[in-house]
């Protein structure tokens, strides 16, 4: 039966792990805006390198 | 994208989809209807982003009215840069603007690539659904007034209104409700789980040790669900007994205290191992129930002011003739303003210059436009249609005639809870009855047991919260909201559905509110035109963005549009045009050399001429909702009907026909009046219903017990309310107040199921052996037979209301 316990152990820290990137993912308010993201999903990706690297740098700043 | 046959194409404009005619516009094999239709082609396609015309067919946004050069200038003032951003670092600025004008997916895709079209834009990102922009931009590469001038350019012409710099605070989506409801499911289904081996026994003796781990496992996973998550039910019980007042949170909070307490007395003695799964679980259903319940429309603002119409920056002429953008709030009694064609005036002011024709339908809802001559008042809030014009301040911005009723102690005082839900109230009484009963087990045991005492008086404690009846009112008003939500009545909350039920008084506007807003009753007096006459005059009016053309064209009947030469647009005067070598003129009568008709009771007069004989005129005004006469009849045999309007009397014979001669007829109603005639309403105890849909219905909106906004565009403003109706959905009224009536029937419904369950759980809790495994049968079993109640019988009323 001790394998019980790592089992347990194993799927709680599992579980606390999805549970972490819910909060993540509501504290970055990745619910507040449910309809764009599928219509922007849908376009032709046509951002070059540089800007690419520009928006990286500025969503870092920005938190 | 489908191509539209060739006939098609060369006939509308290729930007947006406007009739084109043979139109002088043209770029290889693309028509366009007007110059700016053009411009913004020209722009879209230098920038390489014509993708724009592939998404969507002929998505642009109409540009026949151009924008004045200079109308942003107070975008460089720093003060109010500062007042309109979201963030600034060293290098960046982030602005959000409303873009009232989004309307699909070509929209985003130009939205998001603005980088293109100035290059100092770094990333520009759409939320649809509130048709609002983040821009962040690189302020020493461009400026916000760029960035301005760069949307409106291409259409989009942002909605920045004095309200933007009142309330800077980005209004933050709230997270936390999300997070505590996320944390308690978590922690409720793992405890679920480690309790399995108890529901079922089999961890008896031999395994104690595994018994004592999962026990002390359960209680650190509770802990997150009671410090954390049921937060809102202690906080909110514990100010209503600070009030005095014993709301349902109270006994909900106190339940899940002795749940807790037992439980860790349980554990901790190792006598048990508690009712974690319960608590956690039930905590989780009613979180559930609120989110539920208090799910807005992101969409739908119900807070809005004047201030959201009127504008930021206002042209003021200085003594030596100078233009100078100021904000708006700055204005002084006594300054010159200068307002331009589609302003808003902002302050009461007297006219000085140019020919004014006012276009109160924010205010009123009165779509045509009233003219003003010199050295008349124009009041604040109404829009200029006919060209720049000049004023004299005459009151300040917060004192003018519409914007003082905002000074009234309604909106200055915080909308007290006028009435207490009727939940609170039933909750209080069961508290009462629950008490009873665990002071007669205790009773009972402790001349028989006194080993059972404790026990017996928890659990009737734990098994029997009120939490059933917060579940059924919650996930009632919960389907309820998003089945009206169905009909376009869309509610600000859920108390809007119990105010709503109590309503025996319905107050109406007039203009907007039982007239339609953008139909008119057209009428033409004069001999009878020439099927070529009326070809003339409508291809005259096509030309034109005048509300009046546009109703016009919609009255006369469909021909075939012929090219025009020479048209001209007199603001304020009329439109004149050569077509097939005849001069066409239509507008006011000095305009046309007709002679003007001097006692036409209402609504506006278009006189026309051809080759200067006058032919006649059309008379328009409002037009009574379709069917409006029905609906009348249908709810004045139910509600007591009241009309206050602040137009003149003329109409007065026609709505007595209406409404009977017996109805309350109120006109030349001011803001502040309708606010007064709603209060006195109230202190003869009638509970007050008022529709209306313009500014000056705010504080009468406010004032009453339930406000509905009419709105024929959702995209409009609407004012301040408890709850917006598409007009379409007028006719509906009544059915969707009886709806409403049904919500308490419904909870009480549910109400009646979960007392059954209690009477089960009771049963075992006074003996004093409430099995952990029973609790944790009876609630989710108990919770989701509620949940479908309630759907279901929202469900099976709203069949009633499609009848």
């Amino acid at each position: 039966m001790s394998a019980i316990y790592i089992m347990v152990g194993a799927s709680l820290l599992l579980a606390i792990g999805f549970l972490i990137a819910f909060i993540w993912s509501v504290k970055t308010n990745q619910y507040e805006d449910d309809y764009t993201p599928s219509v922007r999903m849908l376009f032709d990706n046509t951002t070059t390198q540089e800007n690419k690297q520009e928006i990286n740098n500025q969503t870092k700043k920005t938190k | 994208m489908i191509k539209t046959t060739q006939t098609i194409e060369s006939n509308t404009c290729y930007h947006c989809g406007d009739y084109a005619g043979e139109s002088t516009f043209q770029i290889e094999d693309k028509s366009f209807c007007c110059r700016g239709c053009q411009t913004v082609y020209e722009i879209i396609n230098k920038s390489d982003l014509c993708s724009y015309y592939e998404i969507e067919n002929k998505p642009g946004i109409n540009q026949k009215q151009e924008i004045r050069k200079g109308k942003y200038d107070f975008l460089d003032d720093q003060l109010i840069i500062k007042k309109l951003i979201h963030f600034q670092d060293d290098n960046h600025q982030h602005v959000v603007f409303y873009l009232p004008q989004m309307h699909c997916a070509s929209c985003i895709w130009i939205l998001e690539h603005l980088n293109k079209i100035d290059g100092g834009i770094i990333k520009s990102q759409v939320n649809f659904i509130k048709k609002e922009v983040t821009i962040i931009y690189n302020f020493n590469a461009t400026s916000l007034k760029k960035v301005v001038e760069a949307l409106t350019i291409i259409g989009y012409e942002p909605h920045i209104s004095l309200n933007d710099i009142h309330s800077n605070k980005i209004k933050k989506y709230d997270t936390t409700r999300i997070v505590k409801l996320g944390i308690a499911g978590f922690c409720f289904g793992n405890i679920m789980m480690l309790s399995f081996p108890e529901y079922f026994s089999f961890a008896k003796s031999d395994d104690a040790d595994l018994k004592f781990w999962f026990n002390y496992l359960n209680l650190f996973l509770s802990l997150p669900v009671f410090f954390y998550s049921a937060s809102e039910f202690f906080i909110s019980g514990y100010k209503g007994i600070r009030q005095r007042f014993l709301n349902i949170d109270a006994p909900i909070a106190l339940a899940v205290l002795i749940t807790f307490t037992r439980s860790v007395y349980e554990i901790v003695s190792q006598t048990g191992s508690g009712y974690l799964d319960s608590m956690s679980g039930i905590v989780f259903f009613m979180l559930v129930g609120r989110y539920f319940q208090n799910r807005t429309y992101q969409s739908i603002s119900f807070e809005r002011d004047f201030t959201s119409y009127f504008p930021l920056g206002v042209s003021v002429i200085n003594a030596d003739g100078s233009e100078k953008q100021i904000s708006v709030s700055e204005l002084k009694v006594g300054d010159r303003i200068k307002i331009h064609n589609d302003e808003i005036v902002p302050a009461d002011a007297m006219l000085f210059l140019g020919k004014a024709t006012i276009d109160y339908s924010f205010v009123t809802g009165e779509s045509i436009p009233v003219e003003k001559n010199i050295s008349e008042i124009v009041y604040a809030g109404g829009k200029q249609t006919s060209g720049a014009i000049e004023l004299e301040v005459i009151k300040e911005v917060s004192q003018s005639y519409l914007t003082q009723l905002w000074n009234n102690e309604t909106f200055t005082k915080e909308k007290k809870i006028v009435k207490v839900s009727f939940i609170h109230q039933v909750s209080r009484y069961f508290t009462y009855i629950l008490f009873s009963i665990a002071i007669l087990a205790t009773m009972y045991w402790m001349l028989n047991d006194p080993s059972k005492v404790w026990g017996a008086f928890t659990s009737v404690l734990i098994v029997a919260c009120p939490c059933a009846l917060l579940l059924s009112a919650t996930f009632t008003n919960g389907n309820m909201i998003r089945i009206l939500n169905k009909y376009k009545l869309y509610v600000k909350n859920s108390s809007v559905i119990e105010h709503m039920s109590d309503i025996d008084t319905i107050v109406f506007d007039k203009t907007g509110t039982i007239t339609e807003q953008g139909r008119s009753e057209v009428e033409f007096r004069g001999p009878s035109l020439a099927a070529e006459q009326i070809q003339f005059i409508q291809s005259l009016a096509h030309q034109s963005n005048h509300p009046l053309s546009k109703s016009i064209i919609s009255f006369l009947p469909i021909q075939k549009i012929v090219s025009v030469k020479n048209y001209q647009e007199i603001k304020g005067l009329g439109t004149s045009a050569i077509i097939n070598d005849v001069l066409v003129k239509m507008g006011s009568a000095e305009f046309v050399n007709g002679h003007s008709v001097s006692n036409w009771q209402s609504g506006s007069i278009v006189y026309i001429s051809i080759n200067d004989k006058p032919l006649g005129f059309f008379s328009i005004k409002n037009a009574y909702r379709v069917g409006l006469k029905d609906i009348i009849k249908e709810l004045g045999s139910q509600f007591d009907l009241k009309i206050l309007s602040g137009d003149n009397a003329s109409e007065e014979p026609y709505l007595k026909t209406l409404f009977g001669d017996h109805t309350e007829m109120l006109f030349y109603q001011k803001p502040e009046d309708k606010l007064n005639f709603i209060k006195h309403l109230q202190q003869q105890k009638k509970k007050v219903l008022m529709i209306g849909d313009g500014l000056n219905d705010a504080g009468a909106l406010k004032q009453s017990e339930v406000g509905i906004a009419i709105s024929d565009n959702t995209n409009n403003f609407s004012p301040a309310c408890d709850a917006v109706l598409s007009g379409k959905n007028f006719k509906l009224l009544k059915e969707l107040i009886n709806y409403c009536r049904k919500e308490k029937i419904i909870i009480y419904a549910s109400f009646v199921l979960s007392i059954f369950y209690n009477f089960i759980g009771i049963y075992f809790a006074v003996q004093g052996d409430l099995l952990p495994v029973i609790a944790a049968i009876l609630m989710p079993i108990s919770s989701i037979s509620i949940v479908l109640l309630t759907t279901g019988l929202s469900s099976y009323y709203e069949l009633k209301l499609k009848k």
